[in-house]
Protein backbone atom coordinates (compact mmCIF):
# COMPACT_ATOMS: atom_id res chain seq x y z
CA UNK A 1 0.00 0.00 0.00
CA UNK A 2 1.11 3.63 -0.50
CA UNK A 3 0.66 6.13 1.06
CA UNK A 4 -2.98 7.69 1.08
CA UNK A 5 -3.16 11.82 1.79
CA UNK A 6 -7.00 13.32 2.89
CA UNK A 7 -7.59 16.47 4.01
CA UNK A 8 -10.19 18.33 5.15
CA UNK A 9 -11.02 21.91 5.22
CA UNK A 10 -13.04 22.33 8.77
CA UNK A 11 -15.99 25.05 9.13
CA UNK A 12 -15.63 27.00 12.25
CA UNK A 13 -18.89 28.65 12.01
CA UNK A 14 -20.72 25.46 12.22
CA UNK A 15 -20.91 23.49 15.40
CA UNK A 16 -23.07 21.07 14.30
CA UNK A 17 -20.60 19.74 11.50
CA UNK A 18 -17.56 20.00 13.44
CA UNK A 19 -16.64 15.38 13.33
CA UNK A 20 -17.74 14.85 9.72
CA UNK A 21 -14.14 14.92 8.83
CA UNK A 22 -13.54 12.63 11.49
CA UNK A 23 -16.23 10.16 10.16
CA UNK A 24 -15.12 10.71 6.79
CA UNK A 25 -11.56 9.50 7.67
CA UNK A 26 -13.03 6.85 10.05
CA UNK A 27 -15.22 5.58 7.13
CA UNK A 28 -12.02 5.19 4.52
CA UNK A 29 -9.63 3.75 7.27
CA UNK A 30 -12.81 1.11 7.55
CA UNK A 31 -12.52 0.73 3.47
CA UNK A 32 -8.85 0.22 4.02
CA UNK A 33 -9.19 -2.94 6.31
CA UNK A 34 -7.35 -0.85 9.36
CA UNK A 35 -7.68 -2.59 12.52
CA UNK A 36 -11.09 -1.60 14.23
CA UNK A 37 -8.66 -0.31 17.39
CA UNK A 38 -6.21 1.98 15.35
CA UNK A 39 -9.78 2.92 13.67
CA UNK A 40 -10.96 4.23 16.93
CA UNK A 41 -7.66 5.94 18.19
CA UNK A 42 -7.73 7.81 15.05
CA UNK A 43 -11.57 8.68 15.29
CA UNK A 44 -11.48 9.81 18.58
CA UNK A 45 -8.26 11.74 18.35
CA UNK A 46 -9.16 13.39 14.87
CA UNK A 47 -12.84 14.24 16.61
CA UNK A 48 -11.56 15.88 19.59
CA UNK A 49 -9.40 18.10 17.53
CA UNK A 50 -11.95 18.74 15.17
CA UNK A 51 -14.32 20.45 18.28
CA UNK A 52 -11.41 21.96 19.48
CA UNK A 53 -10.72 23.56 16.21
CA UNK A 54 -14.37 25.09 16.11
CA UNK A 55 -14.73 26.02 19.82
CA UNK A 56 -11.59 27.75 20.38
CA UNK A 57 -10.02 28.64 16.52
CA UNK A 58 -13.05 29.38 13.93
CA UNK A 59 -11.98 26.03 12.15
CA UNK A 60 -8.93 25.14 10.22
CA UNK A 61 -7.15 22.61 8.06
CA UNK A 62 -6.70 18.36 8.66
CA UNK A 63 -4.10 16.73 6.56
CA UNK A 64 -3.92 12.54 7.34
CA UNK A 65 -1.54 10.66 6.03
CA UNK A 66 -2.05 6.95 5.76
CA UNK A 67 1.18 5.08 4.96
CA UNK A 68 1.48 0.87 5.70
CA UNK A 69 3.26 1.81 9.32
CA UNK A 70 1.26 4.67 10.92
CA UNK A 71 -1.23 7.53 10.10
CA UNK A 72 -0.27 10.75 10.53
CA UNK A 73 -2.32 13.77 11.58
CA UNK A 74 -1.53 17.03 11.04
CA UNK A 75 -4.41 19.79 12.61
CA UNK A 76 -3.77 23.19 11.48
CA UNK A 77 -6.00 26.50 12.86
CA UNK A 78 -5.09 30.35 12.87
CA UNK A 79 -6.90 30.75 16.06
CA UNK A 80 -6.03 32.86 18.91
CA UNK A 81 -3.07 29.86 19.80
CA UNK A 82 -2.20 28.54 23.58
CA UNK A 83 -0.42 30.53 26.02
CA UNK A 84 0.62 27.82 28.03
CA UNK A 85 0.71 24.24 26.52
CA UNK A 86 1.46 22.53 29.78
CA UNK A 87 -1.58 23.94 31.43
CA UNK A 88 -3.82 22.85 28.50
CA UNK A 89 -2.94 19.75 28.32
CA UNK A 90 -4.13 19.15 32.00
CA UNK A 91 -7.39 17.31 32.54
CA UNK A 92 -9.90 19.44 33.64
CA UNK A 93 -7.97 22.55 32.68
CA UNK A 94 -10.40 24.43 30.35
CA UNK A 95 -10.46 27.92 28.64
CA UNK A 96 -14.18 27.33 26.74
CA UNK A 97 -16.82 29.49 27.66
CA UNK A 98 -20.20 27.83 29.38
CA UNK A 99 -22.19 27.50 26.48
CA UNK A 100 -19.87 25.13 25.35
CA UNK A 101 -19.94 23.55 28.10
CA UNK A 102 -23.53 22.98 27.77
CA UNK A 103 -23.24 21.04 24.28
CA UNK A 104 -21.03 18.24 26.21
CA UNK A 105 -17.67 19.40 25.61
CA UNK A 106 -15.17 22.14 27.29
CA UNK A 107 -14.54 19.86 30.35
CA UNK A 108 -11.04 20.21 29.72
CA UNK A 109 -10.60 16.74 28.36
CA UNK A 110 -9.68 17.70 24.53
CA UNK A 111 -6.17 17.78 24.30
CA UNK A 112 -5.83 14.77 26.86
CA UNK A 113 -7.68 12.61 24.88
CA UNK A 114 -6.32 13.82 21.96
CA UNK A 115 -2.80 12.86 23.93
CA UNK A 116 -4.10 9.63 25.55
CA UNK A 117 -5.78 8.08 21.53
CA UNK A 118 -2.19 8.96 19.62
CA UNK A 119 0.88 7.24 20.12
CA UNK A 120 2.79 10.43 19.07
CA UNK A 121 1.95 14.03 19.78
CA UNK A 122 3.51 17.57 19.16
CA UNK A 123 1.66 21.29 19.81
CA UNK A 124 3.06 23.90 18.16
CA UNK A 125 1.55 27.16 19.13
CA UNK A 126 1.89 31.10 18.82
CA UNK A 127 -0.53 32.94 21.06
CA UNK A 128 -1.92 35.34 17.96
CA UNK A 129 -1.07 33.36 15.30
CA UNK A 130 -2.25 29.94 15.73
CA UNK A 131 -1.87 26.45 16.86
CA UNK A 132 -0.47 23.33 14.65
CA UNK A 133 -1.36 19.48 16.56
CA UNK A 134 0.73 16.99 14.81
CA UNK A 135 -0.49 13.38 15.86
CA UNK A 136 0.58 9.82 15.05
CA UNK A 137 -1.33 6.32 15.39
CA UNK A 138 1.10 3.47 14.31
CA UNK A 139 -0.19 0.49 12.49
CA UNK B 1 -30.09 -8.47 26.09
CA UNK B 2 -31.36 -6.93 22.86
CA UNK B 3 -31.74 -3.43 21.76
CA UNK B 4 -35.35 -4.19 21.37
CA UNK B 5 -35.27 -5.15 25.38
CA UNK B 6 -33.68 -1.81 26.18
CA UNK B 7 -36.67 -0.27 25.10
CA UNK B 8 -39.15 -2.11 26.58
CA UNK B 9 -37.53 -2.16 30.15
CA UNK B 10 -37.14 1.86 29.68
CA UNK B 11 -40.79 1.78 28.08
CA UNK B 12 -38.93 4.01 25.18
CA UNK B 13 -40.71 5.14 22.12
CA UNK B 14 -38.23 3.81 19.41
CA UNK B 15 -37.10 6.99 16.72
CA UNK B 16 -35.41 5.12 13.99
CA UNK B 17 -32.94 1.85 13.68
CA UNK B 18 -36.09 -0.29 13.70
CA UNK B 19 -33.95 -2.69 11.97
CA UNK B 20 -30.98 -3.33 14.41
CA UNK B 21 -33.50 -4.14 17.11
CA UNK B 22 -31.74 -7.61 17.58
CA UNK B 23 -28.57 -6.24 18.47
CA UNK B 24 -27.10 -7.88 21.43
CA UNK B 25 -25.77 -5.73 23.75
CA UNK B 26 -23.92 -6.07 27.38
CA UNK B 27 -22.64 -2.86 28.78
CA UNK B 28 -23.92 0.50 28.74
CA UNK B 29 -22.72 4.27 30.04
CA UNK B 30 -24.97 7.46 31.00
CA UNK B 31 -23.23 10.90 30.93
CA UNK B 32 -24.16 14.01 29.75
CA UNK B 33 -20.41 14.96 28.98
CA UNK B 34 -19.47 14.10 25.60
CA UNK B 35 -15.55 14.51 26.34
CA UNK B 36 -16.10 11.98 28.94
CA UNK B 37 -17.43 9.52 26.82
CA UNK B 38 -14.80 9.84 24.72
CA UNK B 39 -12.31 9.23 27.67
CA UNK B 40 -13.50 6.61 29.42
CA UNK B 41 -16.14 4.50 27.46
CA UNK B 42 -14.95 1.07 25.89
CA UNK B 43 -16.85 -1.07 23.88
CA UNK B 44 -20.21 -0.17 25.48
CA UNK B 45 -22.66 -0.11 22.93
CA UNK B 46 -25.43 1.71 24.79
CA UNK B 47 -25.39 5.64 25.64
CA UNK B 48 -28.07 7.57 28.06
CA UNK B 49 -27.87 10.50 28.25
CA UNK B 50 -30.06 13.77 28.58
CA UNK B 51 -28.24 16.05 26.14
CA UNK B 52 -29.70 16.76 22.81
CA UNK B 53 -27.65 17.87 20.26
CA UNK B 54 -26.30 16.16 17.42
CA UNK B 55 -22.55 15.79 18.66
CA UNK B 56 -24.17 13.17 20.90
CA UNK B 57 -24.74 10.94 18.17
CA UNK B 58 -21.24 12.06 16.37
CA UNK B 59 -19.75 10.81 19.88
CA UNK B 60 -21.40 7.83 19.90
CA UNK B 61 -20.71 6.89 16.23
CA UNK B 62 -16.74 7.47 17.07
CA UNK B 63 -17.24 4.86 19.92
CA UNK B 64 -19.13 2.15 17.30
CA UNK B 65 -22.07 2.65 19.91
CA UNK B 66 -25.47 0.76 18.52
CA UNK B 67 -28.06 2.44 20.73
CA UNK B 68 -28.92 6.08 22.75
CA UNK B 69 -31.29 6.30 24.62
CA UNK B 70 -32.67 10.28 25.77
CA UNK B 71 -33.43 10.45 29.25
CA UNK B 72 -36.48 12.61 30.62
CA UNK B 73 -38.68 12.30 27.41
CA UNK B 74 -35.74 13.98 25.53
CA UNK B 75 -36.76 14.54 21.74
CA UNK B 76 -33.94 14.87 19.37
CA UNK B 77 -34.08 16.69 15.57
CA UNK B 78 -34.67 15.48 12.88
CA UNK B 79 -30.98 16.06 11.98
CA UNK B 80 -30.27 13.92 14.59
CA UNK B 81 -32.22 11.32 13.58
CA UNK B 82 -30.77 11.68 10.03
CA UNK B 83 -27.55 10.91 10.88
CA UNK B 84 -28.39 8.12 13.20
CA UNK B 85 -30.33 6.39 10.38
CA UNK B 86 -27.28 6.71 8.20
CA UNK B 87 -25.35 5.09 10.56
CA UNK B 88 -27.78 2.64 11.44
CA UNK B 89 -28.01 3.51 15.34
CA UNK B 90 -31.11 2.90 17.31
CA UNK B 91 -31.79 6.34 18.82
CA UNK B 92 -35.38 6.37 21.82
CA UNK B 93 -36.39 8.41 24.03
CA UNK B 94 -38.00 7.37 27.56
CA UNK B 95 -39.71 9.39 30.30
CA UNK B 96 -37.66 7.88 33.40
CA UNK B 97 -34.60 9.90 34.58
CA UNK B 98 -31.40 9.40 34.04
CA UNK B 99 -31.07 7.23 37.36
CA UNK B 100 -34.18 5.35 37.16
CA UNK B 101 -33.04 4.46 33.35
CA UNK B 102 -29.74 2.85 34.17
CA UNK B 103 -31.31 1.15 37.52
CA UNK B 104 -34.01 -0.51 35.16
CA UNK B 105 -31.20 -1.44 32.86
CA UNK B 106 -28.59 -2.57 35.32
CA UNK B 107 -31.12 -4.61 37.02
CA UNK B 108 -32.04 -6.29 33.83
CA UNK B 109 -28.63 -7.40 33.54
CA UNK B 110 -26.81 -4.55 31.68
CA UNK B 111 -23.05 -3.67 33.14
CA UNK B 112 -21.45 -0.52 33.11
CA UNK B 113 -18.25 -2.43 31.82
CA UNK B 114 -14.40 -1.71 33.64
CA UNK B 115 -11.77 0.75 32.37
CA UNK B 116 -7.77 0.91 33.71
CA UNK B 117 -8.42 4.59 32.44
CA UNK B 118 -11.17 5.18 35.27
CA UNK B 119 -8.23 3.47 38.03
CA UNK B 120 -5.60 5.75 36.65
CA UNK B 121 -7.19 9.31 36.82
CA UNK B 122 -8.54 8.47 40.20
CA UNK B 123 -12.37 9.34 39.60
Amino acid sequence: MNSLKLTYEVDGEDFTRAGEASSNVKKQLRKLGISPEAIRKVAIALYEGEINMVIHADGGNIDVEITPQKINMVLKDHGKGIADIDKAMQEGYSTAPDEVRSLGFGAGMGLPNMKKYSDEMRIESTVGVGTTVYMTVNL
Amino acid sequence: MNVRQVAELLDAQVLCGENNLDLEVHDACGSDMMSDVLAFVKNQAVLLTGLVNIQVVRTADMMDMVCIVFVRGKMPDEDMIALARRKGMVLMSTRHRMFTACGLLWDNGLRGGVTDELVETDL
